[in-house]
């Protein structure tokens, strides 16, 4: 058959509006996140500095290239850096895998905290490191294998993929969870752990004891898994048009979904096993991440209002009652539970998917 | 780019739903398949574009066994718009058609100018360009359609499956995607598959029809051949008048087991009014 060539349409006006489609959106996400990113800093510099011993910027880079002033260096050291360092490490990793579940399940429900991921993570590492008294690496790995054998749960206890069928995928987490923290209760019982801020990290989550060689295996983990995930990420935007047309698009579903759980699972896992399951973090970053992009999920903003929430957080935790240090994820977890009602007095009813 | 299927059989776990199914898709032409609810049309069209692995048969792909082929590749080839696809939520429609040009980037091929142009083509060419920076979870169902369409044309590919196209549209709108599907064939050469519901709307623009019914193709063929008073019974299960125009117009007028209300004393009415009642099942 002949092929009659169009005439060239113009195509000025259709570019135009893209450009302009394009501009307003890119304008938005980086207004945000440069506002977080300044937001970061400065926690991070308050929490470092501020608190009930000040520690002047001179002195601060002084300790930090070497110097050892009595007292400030050791609180410093000791306490004050890990502890911001390793909030925002396990904020960046809460909130980009809270976000990259929630977006690949097209509900806010189906974080991995929510889910009993991060409690799996959990009560493998409190068991390694209670009961087995195992070393920090075993702890990890301990961790990782709690998170993925949650994960695996959860897929063959609800007969779906993440993403396929959310609701019952949530029904069983919720599930899971709940008999997680039983089992975290009776390791703790067992061990005859009495001192309340040692049970509350593998229970609500704690930077209270966060050590330096924590931190290290902590950021070579973020360091890498967390760029993959943002790649992955960029693959989840065509599987979450659904799977037949991520097929169509070129684009495996099932691996993508299961490439990005693997990822999540490990970098929930590092997190938990160093500072235990900080309660709601990986729950409130997302919803908050889109409210800000005014609907578009982004897994590298949701990371960021996570470090933003864990660093915070932690300052108040430590200095907002005089004399008590309380852990990062009883502040987390009080800030949840108006958050989850908010969310759910404001977001439009859930779409199920079978 | 040929695309056939050889003794295809398709099948949800144990549930076989499409059996022996043997296609010649014409090459440049527009192709539609009709048949009934539930007669596997969407099926067959999700084993052409290889989302189903066939339990026989197999689906040529230039004469490639399609599933030798990487996903990718039959991405670049084959464009598909599924029945009912998933709404983003919060992203423009400028974006979600970029997605289109999804299985053509990688680590290596990043988004170039000529992807912009082609975005912007796919735009115009389904009138969607009013609607770049409009977030697509708050479009009307008809405004949708059109993005979805816009989707698949930016995906540049030789073959299109469309999964009733026009659902959700109204009349005016369903012939301006039809008029579309005929200038991709005619002006770019592209070979379309759809199925649709509208029996006189497929005659029309099809060059080569496809009735289905349980799982297997009753009639094939040019539209004059296919629509006719015992296909149609054959295939819907309905009694009908079948009337040829001239130009290569049909109406099909199904025959229920009431007579039109207005028309019980004088049955030899002019038939435009019959026509009229006869315009939606
Ligand atoms: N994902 C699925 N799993 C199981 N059965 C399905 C699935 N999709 C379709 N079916 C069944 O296959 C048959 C054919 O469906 P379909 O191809 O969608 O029909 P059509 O598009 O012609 O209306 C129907 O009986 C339907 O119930
Ligand atoms: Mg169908």
């Amino acid at each position: 058959m002949t092929v009659q060539t169009r005439p060239a349409p113009d195509l000025s006006a259709a570019l135009g509006a893209m450009s302009l489609a394009t501009r307003a959106v890119r304008r938005r996400s980086l207004v945000v996140l440069t506002g977080l990113l300044v937001l970061l800093l400065g926690l991070v510099a308050a929490r470092v500095l501020l608190g009930d011993y000040t520690i002047t910027i001179p002195d601060f880079v002084r300790i930090v290239t070497g110097a050892d002033i009595p007292g400030a260096s050791y609180i410093l050291l000791e306490s004050k850096l890990p502890r911001a360092v390793a909030g925002t490490l396990a904020g960046l990793a809460l909130g980009a895998t809270g976000a990259t579940f929630q977006t690949m399940a097209r509900n806010p429900l189906a974080s991995p905290d929510v889910l009993g991921i991060t409690l799996g993570c959990s009560a493998a590492a409190v068991s390694a490191a209670v009961l087995l008294d195992a070393p920090g690496g075993m702890v990890s790995l301990a961790a990782l294998g709690g998170g993925a054998a949650v994960a695996v749960a959860l897929v063959v206890l609800s007969g779906t993929h993440p993403g396929a069928a959310p609701g019952r995928m949530i029904l069983v987490g919720i599930a899971l969870a709940a008999m997680l923290v039983s089992v975290i209760h009776w390791v703790l019982v067992r061990a005859d752990i009495y001192q309340a801020h040692e049970a509350m990290v593998w229970l609500t989550g704690s930077l209270n004891g966060v050590t330096w060689s924590e931190i290290r295996l902590l950021t070579l983990v973020v360091v890498v898994a967390l760029p993959l995930l943002l790649y992955v990420g960029s693959h989840l935007q065509v599987v979450e048009l659904g799977d037949d047309l991520a097929s169509g698009l070129g684009r495996h579903p099932r691996a993508t979904r299961t490439r990005a759980i693997a990822l999540v699972v490990v970098l929930t896992a590092a997190t938990t096993a160093v500072c235990g399951p900080i309660a709601f973090v990986a729950f409130l970053s997302g919803p908050t991440a889109r409210r800000l992009l005014r609907g578009r999920p982004s897994l590298l903003t949701a990371g960021l209002v996570g470090a933003v929430i864990v660093v915070a957080a932690d300052y108040l935790a430590a200095y907002a009652l005089p004399g008590n240090n309380f852990p990062v994820g009883v502040v987390t977890g009080l800030a949840g539970a108006p958050f989850l009602l908010w969310l759910l007095a404001t977001s439009r009813p859930v779409k199920e998917t079978a | 780019m040929t695309l056939q299927s050889r003794n295809l059989s398709l099948a949800y776990g144990k549930r076989v739903v499409v059996e022996g199914l043997d296609l010649d898709v014409p090459e440049g032409r527009v192709t539609a398949i009709v048949g009934p609810n539930g007669c596997g049309k969407s099926t067959a069209l999700r084993g052409l574009a290889r989302l189903l692995r066939p339990t026989a048969g197999q689906v040529l792909l230039d004469g490639t066994d399609i599933h030798s082929l990487p996903t990718r590749t039959v991405a670049r080839r084959v464009g598909l718009l599924p029945q009912s696809p998933i709404v983003p939520e919060g992203i423009t429609v400028a974006e979600l058609v970029a997605r289109g040009r999804h299985p053509h980037h990688g680590l290596l091929r990043q988004w170039t100018r000529d992807d912009d142009r082609i975005v912007a083509e796919s735009l115009e060419r389904t009138h969607t360009t009013d609607l770049a920076g409009r977030p697509v979870d708050q479009l009307s169902g008809g405004q949708r359609q059109r993005v979805w369409i816009a989707m698949a044309l930016a995906q540049r590919t030789g073959l299109l499956l469309l999964d009733e196209p026009t659902s959700f549209l109204d009349i005016a709108h369903q012939v301006e995607v039809l008029d579309l599907v005929r200038d991709l064939s005619v002006e770019d050469g592209t070979t379309v598959v759809m199925v649709l519901h509208d029996l006189p709307l497929a005659a029309r623009y099809a060059d080569h029809l496809i009735a289905m019914r349980d799982g297997a193709i009753v009639a094939e063929g040019r539209p004059r051949d296919v629509v006719t008073a015992d296909t149609v019974c054959d295939v819907f299960g309905i009694t009908c008048r079948v009337r040829w125009e001239h130009a290569g117009d049909v109406s099909v007028i199904p025959l229920g087991r009431h007579l039109p209300t207005h028309g019980q004393e004088s049955p030899e009415e002019p038939p435009h009014a019959r026509v009229r009642v006869a315009g939606r099942p």
